[in-house]
């Protein structure tokens, strides 16, 4: 099963098994990481489960779509590496994968 | 003797944001959630969507896993329905006997389906999308199914019509209204969205009520207030939600077709706050009373509603949103644009990509974009930071209103 660290707002860090085909988000919901809040669903239309991308894996995981990219303008702080975590789908090729939670709070 | 807990009746999207929100804000004393359905709290847009379609599993519906009740010290009693509220003992009792006492009160018990009301409307197996268990009898029953009528044409009747053409099936959709979606869209979306699903097969009948439904040899035969009859294998009905506020009303609370909060989601008593689709609320952005039935609304509500438990009054003044996914076609809403006195469109309905914008006294009120989420996001972004934009320059799509946004 694919590894994801999750490292939350206050700098905690812990990687999870996330079975391939879900999102990066439902795995941080079901692993209980502080700050992802999800409150949409997945639904992208909150962006309260914005994180960034370590940069070593920016161009595994790719750039947002038009739909992520608009809502991504909710963010709080967005940077170069902002995604939302549920647009992310979890496959073998992210295992490794490191993510940094945003501010979901503000 | 321990300390009361704060109890949250409602195990929805607005119950379990209070318990969210409550732990978030620093309560650390006991704290109980009373539900009435046996799955954790789930979200319900999917169920009208992606897990109609059979395309996620139930669990994936959740917002918490268990353990983060545990870890929360949330103590979560599912099949546990309120009925009676005893504010002077302040207690509470439930379906089962049991009864839990309370320090402080919070409301999150949301709405239920308006059931049809012609004749027929009792046959067992007429289909509604509310709960989980809704959702998972109607998609049982949807491969043994080749017909379907669904009476309404609201946000859920259309969604559920797309999915079953989607999955191949044929459908008759029956609008008693000349035109869809009407409470909360104008003319123009709804039109477009008449030809989507015209477009797509489906046999759309507007201006047309349903008058009975009776049980054939081989399905149910649909009368519809026209004369016109058709026999189907599924009726499924999507004709709105009532408040769940009986037992507010019979505990006293004053009621008005949901259950009265102040912006700070206080009801008239001062232990007892109340959220989400069951409230008749001040709504500050809106500078009215109003009741919403959304995502947005049940969350933001519950946050405030959590820090009013707590003493702390921030004024509920969020930006109304809402989405619906129909086909490939996403629609979402920002503000609320009806009524309105001026709209001006952006981007062309030919192209399947616009927005219409809406103005009341020449002040932007709410966006209706279709595949356009860039305006979506600028128009809630405008209007949380009561930024100025005139007509004119939503309608020039040259105009970056993300832009102005940003200021
Ligand atoms: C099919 C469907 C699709 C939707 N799609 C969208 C969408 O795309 N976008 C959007 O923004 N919104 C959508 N909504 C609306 C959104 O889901 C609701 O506004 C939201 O769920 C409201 O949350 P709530 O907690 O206020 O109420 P609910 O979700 O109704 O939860 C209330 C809970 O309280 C329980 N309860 C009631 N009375 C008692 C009692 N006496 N004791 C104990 N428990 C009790 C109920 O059983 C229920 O579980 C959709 C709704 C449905 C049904
Ligand atoms: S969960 Fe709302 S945008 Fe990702």
């Amino acid at each position: 099963m694919p590894k994801i660290t999750y490292i939350d707002v206050n700098g905690n860090e812990r990687t999870c098994d996330v079975p391939s085909g879900i999102s990066v988000m439902e795995g941080a919901i079901q692993n209980g990481i502080e700050g992802i809040l999800a409150i949409c669903g997945g639904s992208c239309a909150c962006s309260t489960c914005h994180a960034y991308v370590d940069e070593r894996w920016m161009d595994a995981v790719g750039k947002p779509d038009e739909i992520e990219d608009s809502t991504l303008e909710l963010a709080v702080e967005r940077r170069p590496n902002s995604r939302l975590t549920c647009q992310i789908e979890v496959s073998d090729a992210l295992d490794g994968l490191v993510v940094r939670v945003a501010n979901n709070d503000g | 003797m321990a300390a009361a807990p704060y109890v949250v009746i409602g195990g929805g999207q607005a119950g379990l944001q209070i318990c969210d929100s409550l732990r978030r804000l620093g309560y650390d004393g006991p704290l109980v959630l009373l539900a009435a359905e046996s799955s954790p709290p789930y979200q319900r847009p999917p169920l009208s969507k992606k897990f109609l379609a059979g395309d996620l599993e139930a669990e994936r519906l959740y917002f918490r896993p268990s353990s983060w009740f545990e870890k929360n010290a949330v103590e979560l009693r599912l099949e546990c329905t309120v009925t009676a509220i005893d504010r002077a003992a302040r207690r509470v009792s439930c379906a089962d006997g049991s009864v839990v006492d309370y320090a402080r009160l919070a409301l999150a018990t949301g709405a239920r389906i308006r059931p049809l009301a012609c004749p027929g409307a009792d046959l067992a197996d007429i289909c509604y999308v509310r709960s989980l268990a809704d959702s998972e009898a109607l998609r049982a029953r949807l491969p043994g199914a080749a017909r379907l009528a669904v009476v309404g044409g609201g946000f859920i009747g259309l969604e559920v019509a797309a999915i079953a053409r989607t999955l191949g099936k044929s459908v008759v959709l029956y609008e008693g209204l000349d035109r869809l979606m009407a409470r909360a869209v104008s003319p123009t979306i709804s039109d477009y969205y008449a030809a989507l699903h015209r477009g797509h097969g489906v046999d759309l009948r507007l201006g047309c009520g349903i008058a009975a439904i009776e049980r054939t040899r081989h399905g149910l035969l649909v009368r519809d207030a026209n004369g016109g009859e058709v026999e189907v294998d599924i009726v499924v009905a999507g004709i709105g939600v009532v408040p769940n506020d009986e037992i507010a009303a019979a505990a006293g609370l004053e009621c008005r077709g949901g259950i009265v909060v102040d912006a700070q989601a206080r009801t008239s008593d001062a232990d007892i706050v109340a959220a989400g689709d069951c409230t008749w609320h001040y709504n500050g952005f809106l500078a009215r009373e109003i009741r919403l039935e959304s995502v947005q609304n049940a969350v933001d509500q519950a946050k405030v509603a959590a820090a009013s438990l707590l003493g702390a009054g921030e004024p509920y003044v969020q930006v109304p949103w809402f989405w619906s996914d129909q086909y490939d076609v996403k629609l979402q809403m920002a503000g609320i644009g009806m009524p309105h006195d001026n709209s001006a469109l952006r981007g062309t309905t030919a192209s399947g990509s616009f927005s219409l914008f809406y103005f009341r006294d020449g002040r932007l009120v709410g966006a209706d974009s279709v595949n356009r989420p860039a305006d979506h996001m600028a128009c809630r972004r405008l209007l949380a930071q009561g930024t100025m934009v005139t007509a004119a320059q939503v309608a020039d799509s040259e105009v970056d209103l993300m832009q102005i946004a940003r200021g």
